[in-house]
């Protein structure tokens, strides 16, 4: 094999790895996640790992993308111990989105955007002071408020499930309104790449 | 107040046989005693005080025949258990234990002091012998006029679970001498995050619910639900046989029923996410509770057949309707609604015709009805003012009156089966934690005491 053969095949193999790396987007995976049937839901931690680069046999340098981009890589757990997605918190007893709820959501879109095959669930969450059951209610409007938000912004409604957990699941066990504040908010998992 | 007799009564021996958990309570075989002796009288005859008062009892220790160790614990236990429990309901007085001790011990029916005992103003005696048999206890119970000297009322019971059959007499004894459904072989129920489980999928290690029964009283506190999620908001059947609850083992918010006695579990929302707070009818066939299924984020309330036929939309308003109570009669709903701001609680007919009827007036934020049993007609609920504190409303005249004032968190409150005693949830002790209290406002009582307890719901 000439040296000039070699380098064609390399080429060719390349560029390979680049069109399999680039079609890596189309959904291998389903857009949106199906509702777990099982009465435990699967950890995230028995998913697969991020798929390997596909590269063929030769030795080639990974496509650059993923390179750049360790959020492309990143586990489900990896990314939602410390998500790309920010939450958008509330005023006591309300479901409205502030500016400062909707410059997080709007930030949130740009990275909805960019990983498209996302599924995203949003939890509605509340402060301890009302009472639980008006709390349900409360933090099904502040996740849907999120959702409607996101939409509006061209996020397809069905990567975006909705659950509320009322006051169940405090971020702050604290009794502070700093403690409270963290807790009034629309959370992003993310549970499907 | 309890003028049918007849009714309660049956309710009562009712109760004793659907929460078959329990006691059994047996007549003994035919062959081996006559009825007679079964029912020490024919006629139960109603012991009454001599001022107008409650009749004023003594609750010696039992009699252990024989010195079978299981015949003698279970002695001592029935007149501690029998005694705390007709103590809840005050209808009756009783003469302090500690003078008991002044008195000859009876060894069996014949030779009760009766003329000591109206020397402490006895009005009745309960006296009652235990005895070890092959496949458990035989316990047998006699209510003594103490003037006549007369059985007032009598019953043998064979059983191994003297918690049991102390719990079986009161409701007996209430039901035949003061025409009251005593509620001590009631149930509770309530979820629990005592086990410490983590809920798997999420990154913040979230701590599991799973729904908990126990006696009246907190005793025998069991777990019913294997979710390893959480499992919330329990309500009982009215048979007692089943518990609603909501659960959130699919990702959403759904209705399960779990048969706790067969360990069959049903669906009852079928994976339609986001529907919380089931609440029974009194006659058992159907189910209201409240969902946003229709995506627009306010929920709306729905009433159901017990196996899931029949869905029906009940409220059509742009605002959040929560927490649905059913009247005792059946043809109402009490609920929450912030229709005018803040949520205030409302009652509608069932029919869905005409307007609901707000209720509370007086509140700035007001959820969580909880509507009470005959005889009275009363909503109890949680009212945010600062705290949360419990609040009893009548519904005919709108008089509201307090039941916790700021002892920490005080919310979910639902009614005894008798309308006599509310059960609830409260952090005045750290943790949240159910007791119970007296629609008085009198009796707290602290029933859980392990992790964080919650949602409590009284069997009927």
């Amino acid at each position: 094999m000439t040296v000039a053969r070699r380098l064609a095949l390399l080429m060719v193999a390349a560029s390979l790895g680049t069109a399999i790396a680039c079609s890596k987007k189309a959904p291998v995976v389903q857009p949106t996640a199906p509702p777990p049937t099982t009465t435990t839901p699967i950890p995230d931690t028995t998913r697969p790992p991020a798929p390997p680069t596909p590269v063929p046999e030769p030795v080639v340098a990974p496509p650059p993308v993923v390179r750049e981009d360790p959020i492309a890589s990143a586990s489900l757990d990896d990314l939602n111990r410390n998500s790309p997605l920010k939450p958008a918190f509330f005023d006591y007893n309300s479901s409205e989105l502030n500016a400062e709820g909707q410059k997080a959501l709007d930030e949130d879109a740009l990275v909805l955007k960019r990983f498209s095959t996302w599924a995203i669930t949003i939890e509605g969450h509340c402060d301890e002071r009302g009472t639980p059951e008006y709390n349900l209610a409360l933090g099904e409007r502040r996740a849907v408020a999120a959702r409607t938000y996101l939409v509006s912004l061209g996020i397809a409604a069905d990567r975006l499930r909705i659950v509320s957990y009322g006051k169940e699941f405090p971020f702050d066990p604290g009794h502070t309104e700093a403690a409270f504040a963290k807790n009034r908010r629309a959370h992003f998992v993310i549970t499907a790449k | 107040m309890f003028r049918n007799w007849s009714l309660t009564f049956l309710s009562g021996l009712l109760a004793v046989a659907v929460l078959g958990a329990g006691p059994v309570v047996q007549q003994p075989p035919a062959s081996q005693q006559p009825p007679t002796s079964q029912q020490p009288t024919d006629i139960t005859t109603t012991i009454t005080s001599e001022g107008g008062s409650v009749p004023r009892l003594a609750i010696p220790d039992f009699i252990a025949i024989g010195t079978d160790p299981d015949a003698v614990a279970a002695a001592k236990a029935l007149g501690q258990v029998l005694w705390d429990d007709l103590n809840f309901e005050h209808e009756f007085a009783f003469i302090p234990r500690d003078t008991y001790a002044s008195i000859p011990r009876a060894t069996s029916f014949a030779d009760v002091p009766f003329d000591r005992w109206r020397e402490l103003n006895a009005d009745g005696l309960i006296i009652g012998t235990v005895q070890k048999t092959p496949t458990g206890l035989r316990i047998e119970m006699r209510l003594f006029n103490a003037r006549t000297r007369q059985s007032a009322y009598g019953r043998v019971y064979d059983a191994k679970n003297p918690r049991g059959i102390a719990h079986a007499m009161s409701d007996e004894l209430h039901a035949s001498q003061r025409a009251l459904k005593g509620v001590a072989l009631t149930k509770l129920t309530f979820d629990s995050d005592r086990d410490g489980e983590k809920m798997t999928g999420t990154v913040e290690k979230r701590e599991t619910k799973e729904v908990y029964i126990s006696d009246y009283d907190g005793e025998g506190q069991t777990r019913v639900t294997l979710g390893r999620t959480l499992n919330v908001f329990p309500r009982w059947s009215p048979n007692g046989k089943s518990i609603a609850y909501t659960s959130y083992r699919r990702g959403g918010a759904n209705i399960f029923i779990s048969n706790i006695y067969e360990g069959t579990l049903e669906e009852l929302t079928q994976g339609k996410d986001e529907s919380w707070l089931a609440a029974w009818s009194p006659d058992g066939t159907r189910l209201c509770f409240a969902s946003s299924r229709d995506g627009n984020g306010n929920s709306s309330l729905y009433v159901v057949n017990r196996d899931g036929s029949g869905l029906r939309r009940l409220t059509n308003h742009p605002s959040i309707n929560m927490s649905p109570t059913w009247s005792p009669s059946g043809t109402q709903i009490a609920f929450t609604s912030d229709r005018t701001g803040a949520p205030q609680i409302y009652i509608m007919s069932l029919d869905g015709l005409g307007n609901p009827t707000r209720l509370t007036t007086g509140e700035s934020y007001a959820d969580k009805p909880t509507w009470s049993p005959a005889p009275y007609n009363e909503i109890a609920y949680t009212s945010r003012a600062g705290g949360n504190d419990i609040k009893v409303i009548d519904v005919a005249t709108r008089e509201v009156r307090q039941l916790t004032f700021g002892e920490g968190n005080n919310e979910s409150p639902v009614f005894s089966p008798n309308g006599r005693h509310v059960a609830f949830t409260s952090t005045r002790s750290g943790k949240k934690q159910i007791y119970t209290i007296a629609r008085t406002g009198k009796d707290l009582k602290q029933i859980t005491r392990a992790g964080n307890n919650e949602h409590p719901d009284w069997s009927r």
